[in-house]
């Protein structure tokens, strides 16, 4: 009923100039009615808040109650110069560093280790892949709340460590929070990432192990000289992902560390956009802060592209 | 697949040479079949000490969730004074089951917008001639790069602030509505199929509406339970939107209010380690069980194929 429904309104749309085969052509209004509802979804969920973003950064804007109007004057780069001039985003942006560099070489070194190991012949290897997987399928709220209880200060593990544990403890210490985040996240997420690399160890070709092996390299020579070029679009795209997590850190800070402590030394971008425009009012200065943080990831992702794909 | 045991041969590191019966070493690694194919103790070592460091946490939740006092000493690793209390104290505190049913709604509403809007999409970017097509899809790549965080504000300030959906489940479903990832699965998954089917249909006829439901549908069926378990993890574990839509303790999903008994609420249980445990235990429990049920389909193959190139 609705198919011919469909297919009728097709006629004003065959016009234009397109290399599709004639039922294509035919059928071109049934595919353009077909995708509307996700591309409405693409405009309302992503271009709009994108566009609207920018428009708050340069306003001076002022929450109101819904349906209420106040005026947003013009004010131009003032509230990105607020944005550089303050020190809490420094330490927002030096955090996401520090995350990087410990998270970036921990979950590639573990994930294609751990992948290598898994491509062996095991016996057990769907228990041990499930087991990798587990962290990354379990809400963040849920670990966060183990992590937290285990890593407190009269925790399991400072009992474990005896005399040894830190002081102030894990989470509360300030040059130990933001390490805790950036390990938090790696042990999270490191099963995803064994998978795609023990994705991308298929295609690394069985020759050149044996070719390797031929000339007389061992195991560790083999690791660094044929895996690891092998799955180098896969360390990319670890690399991109790592640095888009970073940009993303919320949960993690705003619970693991109670948000961002201690003295922000743990602090993340977005939950400073949260602090400062939502629960301060101020989401002129968050807006600013999150175009310089989309800046921010596209550049990094750029120069990460290029340096792990450098040779290629 | 066999370059490892290559390998293994090659640096002599205890490795079983394949045809060569295992002597003395049967205790440890007992023939696994005809081939006798098996990686060295080392290899199941690193894979254990690997498991140990991912379980553990999972092992300790649970196990912690049950005991009359859960403290952090040592002897809180093995089960002792097993008790239900935690879970009655937990929901007490924050309401389970109508954090759950919140979740619920939310998870479910993200799952059906995706199965119908997600399915019509991808077969359109997969089957269809349209203008604009190739623009489409690479907005779908590109949004699957954008950092959803970056919108809050803004999305925030529309939904909450301008639509007044604050504490509504349209607003909380909106930003999640049609999962990015599922829809491209399911255009690799209609790609795929032959193209000789779709003509046939159509020679006969059926409407395009009438051969996705008919024909492709029912062919594409483990993608479809791929992309809806891959979409159900995102917002059952989402806790940065449905915290920032709602306030009302009544709405908040399991993860929101479990967050906030995290932050501010266990002075008000006798053990509140034990609570925390439980209700993590409890948000954690649907979205790894139905990866135990469906552990094959959880695989990232499809995300993968980007990176074989």
């Amino acid at each position: 009923m609705t198919d011919s429904a469909l297919t009728a309104t097709t006629g004003r749309h065959t016009s234009h100039g397109d290399t599709a085969p004639r039922h294509g052509r035919f059928r071109s209004g049934t595919g353009a009615l077909f995708v509307t509802p996700y591309v409405l979804f693409l405009v309302v969920v992503f271009a709009v808040p994108l566009g609207y973003t920018l428009w708050i950064s340069v306003h001076r804007f002022y929450f109101t109650a819904p349906g209420t109007h106040a005026d947003a004057p013009w004010v131009g780069l003032a509230n990105y110069r607020d944005v550089f001039t303050d020190p809490v985003v420094g330490r927002a942006f030096l955090n996401i560093a520090v995350f990087l560099v410990i998270n970036v070489p921990l979950t590639v070194l573990l994930a294609l280790v751990l992948a290598s190991a898994l491509n062996a012949k095991i016996r057990f290897r769907t228990f041990f892949r499930a087991a990798y997987y587990l962290p990354y399928i379990t809400a963040s709220v849920a670990l966060v709340g183990v992590w937290q209880f285990m890593f407190g200060t009269d925790g399991f593990v400072n009992h474990l460590l005896g005399p040894h544990a830190p002081d102030p403890s894990w989470l509360v210490n300030s040059h130990l929070a933001m390490p805790m985040i950036a390990f938090f996240v790696t042990w999270k997420q490191l099963g995803f990432f064994v998978m795609l690399y023990l994705a991308a160890l298929q295609n690394v070709g069985a020759e050149l192990y044996e070719a390797a092996s031929v000339d007389g390299a061992g195991r560790v020579r083999q690791f660094f000289s044929v895996t690891v070029p092998g799955v180098r679009p896969a360390t990319t795209l670890v690399v991109i992902y790592a640095i888009i997590t970073g940009a993303n850190l919320f949960s993690e800070p705003y619970l693991l560390t109670g948000g961002g402590g201690p003295d922000h030394a743990s602090t993340s971008p977005v939950l400073l956009m949260y602090q400062k425009g939502i629960e301060q009012g101020h989401p002129d200065f968050a807006a600013a802060l999150g175009v310089v943080l989309v800046g921010f990831v596209l550049v990094i992702s750029l120069a990460a592209r290029k340096l792990t794909e450098r040779g290629n | 697949m066999t370059a490892s045991i290559t390998n293994t041969d090659g640096s002599a590191t205890g490795g079983v040479a394949e045809d060569v019966p295992a002597k003395g070493t049967a205790d440890r690694v007992r023939p696994g079949g005809r081939r006798g194919a098996r990686g060295t103790a080392g290899t199941y070592l690193l894979l254990t000490l690997g498991a140990v460091a991912f379980l553990f946490p999972f092992y300790y939740m649970v196990v912690g969730s049950l005991r009359t006092t859960t403290t952090g000493d040592l002897s809180s690793a093995v089960p002792g004074g097993l008790t239900g209390g935690n879970y009655t104290a937990v929901n007490g505190a924050i309401s389970l089951g109508r954090s759950l049913l919140s979740s619920g709604i939310m998870t479910v509403g993200v799952l059906l917008c995706t199965l119908v809007f997600g399915v019509l999409a991808g077969y359109a970017l997969a089957q269809l001639h349209f203008r604009g097509r190739g623009t489409v899809f690479a907005a779908l790549l590109l949004v699957q790069m954008v950092p959803f965080q970056l919108l809050t504000l803004p999305l925030y300030v529309l939904v909450v602030r301008d639509y007044g959906l604050g504490d509504n489940y349209i607003g909380m479903i909106l930003p999640f509505a049609i999962n990015s990832t599922a829809v491209f699965l399911f255009r690799q998954f209609f790609l795929q199929m032959p193209q000789s089917l779709f003509e046939a249909a159509r020679i006969d006829g059926a409407g395009e509406l009438r051969i996705l439901w008919r024909i492709a549908l029912p062919m594409a069926r483990p993608a479809v339970l791929t992309a809806m378990l891959l979409t159900f993890i995102g917002p059952w574990n989402e806790f940065l939107w449905p915290f920032l839509v709602t306030k009302d303790a009544d709405k908040q999903p399991l993860a929101v209010s479990l967050a906030s008994f995290l932050s501010n609420l266990q002075g008000t249980v006798a053990n509140p380690a034990g609570a925390l445990l439980a209700g993590a235990c409890v948000l954690a429990a649907p979205a790894v069980a139905l990866f135990l049920l469906f552990q094959r389909h959880f695989t990232s193959t499809d995300i993968d194929s980007g990176v074989k190139g």
